[in-house]
């Protein structure tokens, strides 16, 4: 029963993949990528990889997928019908060619990588030392953390990339394009809006609590309250903050801001990034609160686009 | 195996054949509001009788409390989502040929 059901997911995967590459209508292609994450979430799911699978399902098929279908959709109100022309020989051969090769590359590095590699054992000798009991969220905030914490930077990054797109006249107003201008609709995903945006902060607070035991972590919980956010700013529940706000801009750093000053105090006893012993879950914890809200914020921003000259809004 | 399971069992077929009806109708009817129309009601039946599967399956309060939060999400969304499509559809149909 179990290997039927991965044989059909597998299935499930390839003709979802294949579909999203060879259709031309570019947004039944997006849909698809958005099915194909969802079904890769449970493929994680399956391998008992429940972090992965919320990563993959919250990031890699909502906010990817709310991110393309807006960029097609500012593309056609731009003039730009947006199509996908046949592809020459040459470039189909060498995407193969650069695809099979990557694949064959990251097949070699994983099953290298054994169950008896001492890997699982080095973790769980560590883990008591740092009072969590979540091992990703120990590799990612404790045995890892200059990963993590240059993640971060890399979204910042995003997000000031995406406001240098706007037109000089723009600056620094909000951004515009998620506002439905319908009342009708407005009134409905407003009233949406105001229940989900506190269920989706008391969720954020639940997985960033639980990911030092359970699944959950900032990325997981970050991505659940944008959407809250996001929910909330299309039917006008709240209006999106202009980019100069000082709020925001302390709310956007604050995640890399603290992870980088406790970085540079365990720096100062020692190591860049040293927990000294007792005080790792606290200083953990601190870092993912402070990482969950600058990543909801910032994920929320790179949706809601660049910002928009005031007499295009409402 | 108990009466639960075969309650289990039953309601999962019941609630996957409501799946399959509002997907047949997803893709058979010929405009926006009867699709939409077998989506909803369909597709809601589906995710209620599942989630009822599921809940009785695990057996734990706790647990049934998760799947209830879920499946009041599930619907929420759907609702405002339809709302958010009929209406869409509906001024299309009207901007293409005004009644």
């Amino acid at each position: 029963m179990t290997a039927a059901f991965d044989i059909l997911l597998c299935v499930m995967i390839l003709g979802t993949a294949g579909a999203a590459l060879f259709l031309r209508d570019p947004l039944a292609a997006i849909v698809f990528l958005i099915v194909l994450g969802n079904l890769l979430g449970l493929a994680w799911l399956t391998l008992d990889a429940v972090n992965v699978a919320l990563a993959e399902i919250a990031i890699g098929a909502g906010v990817t997928g709310v991110l393309l279908i807006l960029a097609r959709a500012r593309l056609v109100a731009l003039g730009d019908n947006v199509v996908c022309e046949p592809m020459p020989l040459w470039a189909r051969l060498g995407a193969i060619a650069l695809c099979a090769g990557f694949t064959a590359v990251l097949s070699c590095v994983v099953l290298s990588i054994t169950p008896d590699s001492g890997l699982t054992a080095r973790i769980e000798a560590l883990m008591p030392r740092i009072g969590i009991e979540n091992p990703v969220t120990g590799v990612l905030l404790a045995f890892r953390a200059y990963d993590t914490l240059l993640e971060t930077f890399v979204l910042l990054g995003a997000l000031v990339a995406v406001w240098s797109l706007g037109p000089d006249t723009a600056w620094p107003h909000p951004p515009a394009a998620l506002r439905i201008f319908d009342p009708g609709l407005r009134s409905v995903a407003g009233a949406f809006g105001r229940v989900l945006l506190p269920m989706a902060l008391v969720m954020a607070a639940y997985l960033v609590w639980a990911g030092s035991d359970l699944p959950g972590g900032a990325f997981q919980a970050g991505t659940v309250f944008a959407g809250g956010l996001l929910l909330a700013a299309i039917g006008g529940a709240i209006g999106l903050p202009r980019a100069d706000s000082p709020a925001l801009r302390l709310v956007l750093v604050l995640g890399p801001l603290v992870f980088l000053m406790i970085g540079l105090a365990g720096a100062v006893l020692g190591r860049f990034l040293l927990f000294p012993d007792g005080t790792a879950k606290m200083l953990i914890v601190t870092i993912e609160y402070a990482l969950a809200a600058s990543i909801a914020v910032t994920l929320a921003l790179l949706v809601a686009g660049s910002p928009a000259t005031p007499d295009k809004q409402d | 195996m108990t009466w639960l399971d075969y309650a289990v069992i039953v309601l999962l077929f019941t609630g996957v054949f409501f799946y399959a009806a509002g997907s047949l109708g997803l893709v058979r009817f010929p405009d926006a509001s009867s699709r939409l129309h077998a989506l909803t009601k369909a597709d809601n039946v589906g995710l209620g009788l599942v989630a009822l599967a599921t809940a009785l399956h695990w057996g734990s309060p706790a647990i049934a409390a998760k799947i209830f939060a879920v499946w009041l999400f599930a619907i929420m969304a759907a609702g405002m989502t339809a709302q958010l499509l009929a209406r869409t559809a509906k001024d299309d149909d009207e901007a293409r040929d005004p009644p």
